[in-house]
């Protein structure tokens, strides 16, 4: 089997699609990666109908090598990455030679980052998906010695580059109200939306806590509320009213208060702010978060028509005269040229 | 259905998400209501439902926004609760009762005999009433397959401790508030840990991957320590030496 073989990497680096929905009446939350725009960028740099299946990365890649040619793309938090020692460009596509070591290290910002391939990775699916949900135990984290199946052979969508995004530092996150909104007080409310939330360390595919200065917020008769279904990017307020924020492997259901939900367009932003940087909830109606799905949903479709393509450095190349320079192709992002391709 | 105290109610939950609840606490026939009208939703065929859930007295709804607005899948919600008194639905049918080997107390159990002593029982009495009940799965939540079980008699209402326990291993055997859950992944927990079954709820290698569903009912039969230990060298099932049957 040819594909992308494992030589050592970080503690929680897992194979995520887009997740695994219609199970939570069986207690199994969808999984699936922790930032899905990433995902999407990945699809519009390989040029593939659909979304790809991705290495998701937290904090830290690894060292990775290719027993046959393939096209790799490498998207969400910036990381530091080389290929055979030459230091490669993120938000982008690389050819990956037979043999060639991919090294991915820790993150420049951000939290997830994404390393892909044309047509993704060929895992085991696991009730319709291939996304890992660690906490249950549908697959497991990667680990050195691993092969990563792939499908096809390498493609000619390298070296293309998405431009940068601004997802990686925290800043305002817009959230609706949602079932236990109002058993907070209006007082409440508003003191949770004029504080800043500092993301902690204490964070995993299941959730991520923010610290704060000052009182923990509470509802009345918050001890007696009966379970109810949890969606993603619920906020709930755990027993010494921290804000924890729910990610794809959290519990289904659950009797904390949650004081709001993070709208889905916030979601990247939210789970790659990096530990130590600050935030802001912002209240919308939920007629302003279905305005902002919509821009969403039309920014992912638009994906593709942002991506450039890198002018290669000729000194990189070992016979100019064998490839067709063509004019125009030169963008903005030239200057970062492609080395190792 | 006529309506008490405010329920049944709408709300609105995460951008394309509704939710029905039948009561704000548990309730066996609230519970049946919240099953009935979820069964009876994935019977309408209604294209727009990407999702159906029902859990200890509501019922989630997730809608494809593309196919219809949120005013719509109320007003349809609001005509299908009209329709009947969900809380006279019976139990789905297709029903199983499990009988499950369980240890109770010593290191399967460290919270047992406190557990007892909470409900005002002798360890022995504790033992005896448990077994002799047969809870039903009321809902299954939290994490794959778990099935929260109820109601055990009310001197079993024993809160939920307020400091977390370390992880309780798979198969352990919880208790609060009048019910019981079989942990189906090594988790942390604020009930009591009061057993070890050798019962696996969550299967993804297999093709029916989740063991129970809701309106099951369980009955445990007390063994040692070492018939636990012959089980699961001789029961690779998963159903950890469980008698299954049909009873609906």
């Amino acid at each position: 089997m040819s594909g992308l073989r494992v030589l050592s990497c970080g503690p929680t680096v897992s194979v995520q699609d887009l997740g695994r929905f219609g199970y939570l009446e069986q207690g199994l939350s969808p999984s699936g990666a922790a930032d899905n725009l990433a995902l999407y960028e990945a699809q519009a740099l390989l040029c593939e109908n659909t979304v790809t299946t991705a290495v998701e990365m937290t904090g830290f890649g690894g060292q990775f090598q290719a027993d046959v040619d393939m096209t790799i793309a490498l998207t969400g938090a910036p990381m530091q990455a080389d290929i055979d020692g030459n230091s490669i460009q993120w938000a982008s596509t690389h050819l990956l030679k037979r043999g060639a070591l991919l090294t991915i290290g820790g993150t420049k910002s951000g939290v997830y980052g994404y390393l892909s391939c044309a047509h993704g990775f060929a895992t085991n699916e696991v009730l319709g998906s291939r996304s890992v949900h660690l906490r249950s135990g549908v697959g497991r984290a990667l680990q050195a010695g691993d092969i990563l199946p792939i499908t096809v052979p390498a493609t000619d969508h390298t070296g293309r580059i998405m431009p940068s995004s601004q997802r990686y530092e925290g800043g305002e996150i817009r959230v609706m109200p949602t079932v236990q909104t109002d058993l907070f007080n209006e007082g409440e409310r508003k003191r949770f939306q004029e504080t800043d939330f500092i993301r902690s360390a204490r964070a995993n595919r299941m959730g991520v806590a923010f610290d704060f200065e000052g009182e923990g917020f509470a509802t009345e008769n918050q001890l007696s509320i009966l379970s109810e279904i949890i969606t993603i990017g619920d906020i709930q307020m755990t027993g010494d009213g921290r804000p924890f924020v729910l990610l794809p492997e959290c519990q289904t259901t659950g009797g904390y208060p949650r004081i709001a939900t993070v709208i889905p367009a916030d979601m990247p932003k939210l789970v790659q702010t990096p530990t130590g940087s600050k935030i802001r909830f912002k209240m919308v109606s939920r007629d302003a978060a279905m305005a902002a799905q919509a821009i969403f949903e039309a920014e992912i479709k638009a994906l593709s028509k942002k991506v450039t393509r890198a002018v290669r450095d000729p000194r990189d190349i070992a016979d100019l005269g064998s490839y067709q320079l063509i004019s125009g192709a030169i963008s903005a992002h030239g200057a970062d040229s492609i080395r190792g391709t | 259905m006529t309506r008490e105290n405010g329920f049944p109610r709408l709300k609105s939950i995460g951008l394309n998400g509704v939710l029905v609840q039948f009561a704000d606490h548990f309730d066996d026939a609230q519970n049946r209501a919240a099953l009935a009208f979820g069964a009876a939703l994935k019977e309408t065929g209604w294209t727009e439902l990407e999702e159906v859930v029902s859990t200890l007295a509501s019922t989630y709804i997730r809608f494809d926004l593309s196919l219809t607005s949120h005013e719509s899948i109320e007003n349809a919600l609001i005509e299908l609760l009209n329709t009947q008194d969900w809380t006279k639905a019976p139990l789905p049918s297709g029903r199983r009762r499990f009988t499950i080997p369980c240890v109770f107390g010593g290191d399967a159990g460290p919270q047992f005999d406190e557990a007892a002593e909470v409900a005002g029982l002798s360890p022995k009495k504790a033992i005896e009433e448990i077994t002799q009940s047969t809870p039903r799965v009321i809902a299954i939540g939290f994490a794959p397959g778990q099935p929260y079980m109820g109601e055990l008699p009310k001197h079993w209402d024993i809160p939920r401790l307020t400091e977390l326990s370390k992880n309780v291993p798979q198969g352990a055997l919880v208790c609060a508030i009048r019910q019981l859950i079989i942990f189906s992944a090594p988790s942390p927990t604020g009930w009591r840990h009061i057993g070890t079954t050798a019962f696996r709820c969550f299967r993804p290698e297999q093709n029916a991957s989740f063991a129970f569903k809701p309106g099951d009912e369980v009955t445990f039969t007390s063994i040692t320590a070492s018939e636990l230990r012959e089980i699961e060298q001789t029961d690779k099932s998963g159903n950890g030496g469980a008698e299954i049957e049909v009873i609906s």
